[in-house]
């Protein structure tokens, strides 16, 4: 299992190092946005550090969903399905390498949105990097959810505008745990509920696309 | 017969019980000393929840588990889950809406972004997402393997909801019938008027989940006998099939 996930992981990770589509269009698309968040606020609020959190969870979101839906994209790509059936892979390793792979485009585009989010919202270095853990988490999280509900959703003419309404609502207690461990670390205090949702949720959505992921891959 | 004889006093069981509910509720039953008389949504708002969150979402999620689980599948499976995961939607709308209900005199908005508002709304919207992953597959396998795994997965929310409560001390009280050491909290009339309505309105939901059912397999059944019409309309034309 480990291995096919390696493997699929990689294979994922150089298709797009190879069509630069996070770095040309996502990461600019998460900026985008994340002035635009700025720009809504208005001068005499965008610098306002206490809205930093949200705004960077709104954008991660965004990012989330264009990304899945990239991620499946290749998986519907011609030859892909069968080649996969073929060769025998374990749905479990295929469901874990997509998560991973997902999880470190993930992780690169918050880190640039972070970075935006201290220079454009004026979120405090110091805060924004010892939240750095929980996003980690948060973000491996909103990965393995979004292999998931991907695979889905994934197929059928209405992929586009099915994969937000059943995303959305399942993504949001990530968000707002997420969001909440983020302004903890800027504000010093210690809500470990949220943290333990964060890695909860990590865990279930891991738990379950390793054991039905393959249900999925079946139909 | 036992079990022809359970199915036709349903219905009729259910309306009494009902009945009894409304009459002991808003006639028998005391006012509240501070409440007054909102207090008499608690024979009705905890009992539709009780149904929406548990029996409703629980029917749908055992339902699809066992249409996962290979010895158990079936399309009976995938339709049980497919209704009652209907019905729960009815029963979640019901439930925020005698929640606002109670919420605009006592808190003083019909919302509030309370930790178990929120999350109920949320298993509102992923009850309302299941139909929606239904309707965009056509192909009867594909849907209910679909929907089986994100039954599964919506139901993540359900135990969220319960402990929301006690993890999140925001404005919704906590357990009402019971103490956490199982002391009861209700007596007496009030007690067993509560009682009546959890009884009511679970059976209306089994109620509701059979007449749901009926209608599905009579809908399938007119579905295929509409599709087999068809092609032998093509067929008698000479077009190729």
């Amino acid at each position: 299992m480990i291995a096919t996930a390696l493997l699929v992981a990689a294979k994922d990770l150089r298709i797009e190092l190879r069509s630069r589509v996070l770095l040309w269009q996502v990461v600019p698309f998460g900026l985008m946005a994340l002035l635009l968040c700025g720009l809504a606020l208005g001068p005499a609020h965008a610098g306002n550090s206490s809205a930093g959190p949200g705004l960077y969870y709104l954008v991660i979101l965004l990012v989330v969903l264009l990304m899945v839906n990239r991620s499946q994209a290749i998986e519907r790509s011609p030859g892909t399905k069968s080649s996969v059936a073929t060769l025998g892979l374990d749905p479990a390793g295929v469901f874990l390498g997509k998560s991973l792979a997902l999880a470190v485009e993930l992780w690169v585009t918050g880190l640039v949105l972070l970075a935006g989010s201290v220079l454009v919202l004026h979120t405090a270095l110091h805060g924004a990097l010892v939240a750095l853990p929980s996003i980690v988490v948060t973000l491996g999280a909103l990965a393995g959810a979004g292999t998931l509900y991907g695979a889905l959703t994934g197929g059928g003419d209405t992929t586009a505008t099915l994969l937000p309404m059943l995303t959305l609502p399942a993504f949001a207690p990530l968000l707002i745990a997420g969001e909440r461990s983020f302004s903890d670390a800027l504000h010093g205090g210690g809500l470990w509920q949220w943290w333990v949702i964060v890695v909860v949720a990590l865990v279930a959505y891991l738990g379950v696309g390793i054991l039905l992921y393959g249900v999925l891959e079946e139909s | 017969m036992t079990k022809q004889l359970a199915q036709r006093l349903l219905g009729p069981v259910t309306l009494v019980l009902l009945a009894l509910t409304i009459w002991l509720g808003l006639w028998v039953t005391p006012p509240d000393k501070i409440q007054g008389q909102l207090a008499r949504l608690v024979y009705v708002h905890p009992s539709v929840a009780w149904v929406a969150l548990y029996v409703s979402f629980g029917t749908a999620t055992i339902a699809s588990a066992l249409y996962l689980w290979k010895r158990t599948r079936s399309m009976v499976m995938d339709r049980v889950a497919h209704c009652a995961m209907e019905v729960s939607v009815v029963f979640i709308a019901l439930t925020l809406t005698t929640g606002s209900i109670w919420g605009r005199p006592t808190w003083g908005v019909w919302w509030a972004w309370d930790a178990r508002l929120t999350s109920t709304a949320i298993l509102g919207v992923l009850a309302l997402g299941y139909l929606a992953l239904r309707r965009a597959n056509d192909d009867p396998t594909l849907r209910a393997r679909r929907s089986a795994v994100f039954a599964i997965l919506a139901a993540i929310n359900v135990p969220i909801i319960h402990f929301s409560v006690d993890w999140w001390k925001t404005l919704h009280q906590g357990a009402t019938v019971f103490t956490a050491n199982r002391t009861l909290l209700i007596h007496g009339i009030q007690a067993w008027t509560l009682l009546i309505s959890f009884v009511g309105f679970t059976l209306l939901f089994f109620w509701l989940l059979r007449a749901r059912y009926r209608l599905e397999v009579r809908r399938e059944s007119v579905a295929s006998a509409a599709l087999e019409e068809a092609l032998l309309a093509r067929q008698r034309e000479g077009a190729p099939t």
